[in-house]
């Protein structure tokens, strides 16, 4: 059986699946003060009386990085950037500890400035005096050469705890966010590792000795083990965890929308044949614009509890919410309050919640209940402008072939899938102020610890060929080889599957290895002179995101 | 935080996949290494930078400059219509105060594109910036646009087609034509009649560096453009002025097209030419684009950068500083010159052969405009290539006199349809654009 487990906001939910389909699922509440135990306290509720040697899988969605990194409680870092021509470096700081040295690597991998292996020495004793136990290497462009970065970790005695390169972040370019992500994966790593190994540790004393697995925000997870060389891809998995729980219900949609509605936010994704879209820069977070690998999904300020008033006559709904509606003891009138009011609600609170929304009523010249219509109409309709404006934007995204700009495939979703706590009272409304076909995700309540549950395990790789100067390189593996002049991009793109297998099961991964695809596959003549004087060859594949084989089946039991 | 202190736009189009011949200068690698650097920085991370997915350009908005042997279809791929349509999005979205500042940094080039077109000249089919230029004229009702073109060759194409235009101010700075590619360019060429001065030459000898350039920037450019007090201002930045460059023999540095950015201020950036796609090129474009986002760009610089080793000679600086006194001469006698092109009403012709390099064909073209103190003046081509192909292209500008309208439209008119493959007239009055031909009149 396999256990998912979602840490929310202020629930956290955890969900036991079998063959059969959803066994149990619990809820408990989340203390952010102690992500320690309510992540035990889950397990141990949804374990109870399960003999451990039925549970083979694990995969926990968290929010402890995530909040490591907001509210800045991280570890010290020292941080060694090698520049060269281009913006500088300074500019780049993420902390105090932040050193700029001598050294570049030009776009196509060559050394232009060679490094001092002094300057490294002299900053390493600085950081050693400062108790710094961690560091990140960061070169430009050391994604085409990782040389100086490895030298640099060479240089480094072994007092340090652990160094984190650049380079192995992500294959892409973009060397601010090299630098902010090899940063952060240097921070969180400590309380990251205690954590895991803690809730590792406790589970074993309990009989679970199932290797954890950690969800990550592309959608797909890694196990504990692996992710130690790269904890901050485990932050922002909550959105990932539900667009997954919707892909488990609805695995054979050509195009979707998928809306989770909450209590003060909708985070809004897009699926396309039974892929959720990724985000082709990286998630931004705490200020910090990174290369870590994320669903495309938007959020806004829009829920159930968003704050309702009126400003200079007009209407306003959110972005913020002050607490729970009304007619729950809140203070000010919510949607939710709204819907009592319409009656969609039946359960106890429409009183409290007439109370709220009456004076506004009164300033609209409205009745209760013409003005509760106008809240619900007005929160439907701006979820449906801001998915248009998303929509808009992923298919405005720049493309920069003449076959792509002409061909190029844009994204036109004709049904929305919701889920979250008011989802059930939305689809209707929804589904008539549009042209969308709504549907609900059956087991919305814990469609996210599914997700987590079900997430299979994603990577990607990318290869960087330049036959003149004779190299095929994968950074982010730490891979590099000779190539002679006749290597072709069918090979480089062999070559990458080979490695994206290979990094796939090192990551945990099992069959679902072989879902597997080109994302980039670009291949240049180099013109000298006037004669071909070798190929640059870029390849990019990944592990789809997607769940793991074998339960979409399940997932159509999960339906009932 | 990296923030811009001009909101600026940003259209990249590389057209991978798109070359004039598989080693041609003009080929798929051109912006590869670009890219690369323009990634690596994190560009479009910085505040206020934005990047824009470029619109294709109509057929309406090539045939408000040009006139296509036989139509746009014949001359134009489809990396031409986004080329001109990644410009004229950038020119969109400075119109609608999306963005301060704007840099169309796309391919093919478009600069020795002119009004007729019956192939491509100097790796150009279209002028991208016209094409542009134009669109905003009609669109949101331009007036006085000036363009720099900084590329190495004289931007000849440019000059053409905005010949007879005393609203667009036309400055070219390039490598003297009497070594480069395509032969003019120089001082005296100004204008025609009713655009005296409007035309501003700068060649420059081999082996001007930052200094020169700059020079001409201060004591030149940059004098004319306050006179001329335009609305738009657009650069032509073509970047083979670089010491890298293969194809050319100028000094000048991707800090020295930084600071010429800096200080010229153009609204809109237009890439044209630029062969050093590897040394040159990154650089060159970076430091562009942190000039017009008014970031520093104190560090872009080429690896092996070393001002000493492309200092100007002593005798270069000294032609600048005449060819600048020359050209600042002719300038002020700008009026003078106009009241001496002829009187109102007359017609005045000329003749000239037009070789088109990269899809060699030869063109005969003869003109005539009507001397006019109310207007741009309507004016008339009458062009016959080696292929046989023979048109009659007639215009009436945008704020053209009564006189003029009725001379565009007689010549229109009355033109004996069957010497020709077609006859066209551009009637920028109305933005209409109207054929006919010898199998009876179309519009």
């Amino acid at each position: 059986m396999i256990i998912g487990l979602d840490v929310g906001g202020t629930h956290t939910d955890v969900i036991l699946l079998g063959t059969e389909g959803l066994v149990a699922s619990v809820k408990v509440p989340t203390d952010p003060e102690d992500l320690f135990h309510t992540v035990l306290k889950g397990l141990e509720q949804i374990t109870d009386g399960v003999p451990p040697d039925q549970i083979h899988r694990m995969v926990l969605s968290t929010t402890l990085t995530t909040n490591a990194i907001v509210q800045d409680r991280v570890a010290p870092v020292g941080m060694i950037v090698t520049g060269g021509p281009g913006i500088d470096p300074e500019l780049y700081r993420t902390n105090s500890h932040y050193q700029i040295v001598g050294g570049a690597i030009d776009h196509r991998g060559r050394i232009v400035e060679n490094l001092n292996p002094r300057d490294i020495k002299a900053i390493a004793k600085g950081f050693r005096r400062e108790g710094i136990r961690l560091v990140g290497v960061v070169g430009k462009f050391s994604v085409r050469n990782p040389v100086h970065e490895l030298e640099i970790e060479r240089l480094l005695d072994k007092d340090f705890e652990r160094v984190f390169l650049g380079h192995r972040v992500a294959g892409s370019l973009n060397f601010p966010r090299r630098i902010a992500t090899t940063y952060l994966n240097a921070a969180v790593y400590p309380v990251h590792r205690d954590f895991f190994a803690a809730v590792q540790q406790s589970l074993k004393e309990k009989g679970l000795a199932v290797p954890i697995r950690i969800l990550k925000a592309d959608g797909g997870n890694m196990q504990f083990e692996a992710s130690i060389d790269a904890p901050a891809q485990t932050i922002l998995s909550g959105p990932a965890a539900s667009v997954m729980g919707s892909l488990a219900f609805a695995p054979d949609e050509d195009e979707a929308l998928v809306f989770d509605i909450g209590g003060t936010t909708t985070d809004m994704a897009v699926m396309v044949n039974g892929v959720p879209l990724l985000d082709p820069a990286g998630i931004e977070l705490g200020g910090y614009k990174t290369l870590i690998r994320a669903l495309e999904t938007h959020s806004i300020g829009l829920g159930g509890d968003s704050h309702v008033r009126l400003e200079n006559g007009e209407l306003r709904i959110g972005p913020r919410r002050r607490g729970p509606a009304m007619a729950y003891g809140g203070q000010v009138p919510t949607p939710t309050d709204a819907m009592f009011v319409l009656g969609m609600i039946r359960t106890e609170g429409r009183e409290a919640a007439l109370a709220g929304i009456t004076p506004l009523a009164a300033e609209m010249g409205l009745t209760p209940e013409a003005a509760a219509a106008r809240i619900f109409d007005q929160t439907c309709q701006m979820m449906l402008d801001e998915a248009a404006a998303m929509l808009r934007r992923i298919n405005s995204k720049p493309v920069y072939t003449v076959h792509e700009m002409l061909e190029g495939h844009t994204v036109h979703p004709k049904k929305v899938l919701i889920l979250g706590g008011p989802a059930l009272y939305f689809a209707n409304r929804l589904e008539e102020l549009s042209d969308y076909k709504v549907g609900v995700i059956p087991r919305w309540k814990v469609a996210n610890a599914i997700g987590a549950a079900l997430a299979r395990t994603t990577c990607e790789v990318t290869l960087f060929a330049d036959t003149e100067r004779g190299v095929a390189t994968a950074p982010e593996e730490n891979y590099s080889e000779t190539v002679g002049a006749r290597f072709t991009g069918d090979e480089a793109v062999q070559l990458a599957f080979r490695l994206l297998r290979d990094k796939a099961v090192r990551l945990g991964g099992t069959a679902e290895a072989h879902e597997v695809e080109v994302v980039e596959n670009l291949q240049f003549n180099m013109v000298r002179g006037f004669y071909t004087s070798g190929k640059n060859i870029r390849v990019r594949v990944q592990v789809k995101p997607g769940l793991i084989q074998g339960y979409d089946p399940v997932a159509g039991r999960l339906t009932d | 935080m990296l923030t811009a202190r001009h909101k600026t736009g940003l259209v990249f189009f590389p057209a991978f996949d798109w070359a004039i011949s598989p080693t041609h200068p003009e080929r798929e690698e051109r912006l590869l290494y670009t890219q690369d650097q323009v990634w690596e920085e994190g560009i479009f991370d910085i505040e206020g930078i934005r990047e824009f997915k470029p619109d294709l350009v109509t057929i309406d908005d090539v045939q408000r400059v040009h006139f296509c042997v036989p139509d746009p279809w014949a001359v134009m791929t489809e990396s031409h219509f986004i080329s001109a349509g990644g410009a004229k999005t950038i020119g969109m979205a400075l119109m609608s105060r999306q963005i301060e500042r704007g840099f169309a940094l796309v391919r093919p080039p478009g600069h020795h594109a002119m009004r007729v077109v019956h192939g491509s000249r100097g790796f150009c089919a279209v002028n991208i910036e016209a094409i542009m230029i134009e669109f905003l004229r009609a669109r949101y009702k331009v007036r006085r646009v000036a363009i720099v073109d900084t590329d190495c060759h004289h931007g000849d194409g440019t000059q053409d087609i905005y010949w007879h235009d005393p609203e667009t101010l036309f400055i070219s700075v390039h490598q003297d034509g009497r070594t480069l590619y395509p032969g003019t360019g120089f001082t005296n060429e100004l204008g025609g009649p009713n655009a005296m001065g409007a035309t501003i030459n700068i060649p420059l000898p081999p082996h001007t560096g930052e200094e020169g350039f700059l020079y001409t920037l201060e004591h030149v450019i940059l004098p004319i453009l306050r006179e001329f007090k335009p609305d738009l201002i657009v650069n032509s930045a073509g970047q083979d002025n670089h010491y890298s460059d293969p194809i050319t023999n100028m000094n000048f540095s991707a800090q020295g097209y930084a600071a010429l950015t800096d200080r010229l201020k153009p609204h809109i950036c237009v890439l044209e030419g630029g062969y050093s796609i590897e040394g040159a090129l990154p650089y060159v474009n970076v430091g562009i684009i942190l000039a017009l986002a008014g970031v520093d760009f104190s560090r872009v610089r080429e690896p092996a950068y070393d001002p000493e080793r492309i200092r100007q000679p002593a005798m270069v600086t000294r032609r600048i500083e005449e060819t600048c006194k020359e050209v600042m001469s002719l300038w002020d006698q700008r009026r003078l010159l106009r009241d001496r092109a002829g009187e109102a009403g007359q017609l005045v012709e000329r003749d000239r052969n037009l070789f088109y390099d990269t899809d060699n064909i030869l063109e005969r073209q003869k003109e005539t405009v009507r001397i006019c103190a109310d207007c741009g003046g309507a004016w008339r081509i009458d062009s016959v290539s080696d292929r046989r192909r023979r048109i009659l292209a007639v215009h009436v500008p945008s704020h053209a006199c009564r006189a003029c309208q009725e001379t565009g439209y007689r010549w229109f008119e009355q033109a004996p349809v069957d010497d020709y493959e077609k006859v066209f007239l551009q009637d920028r009055t109305k933005d209409k654009f109207r054929t006919r031909g010898a199998n009876g009149p179309k519009t």
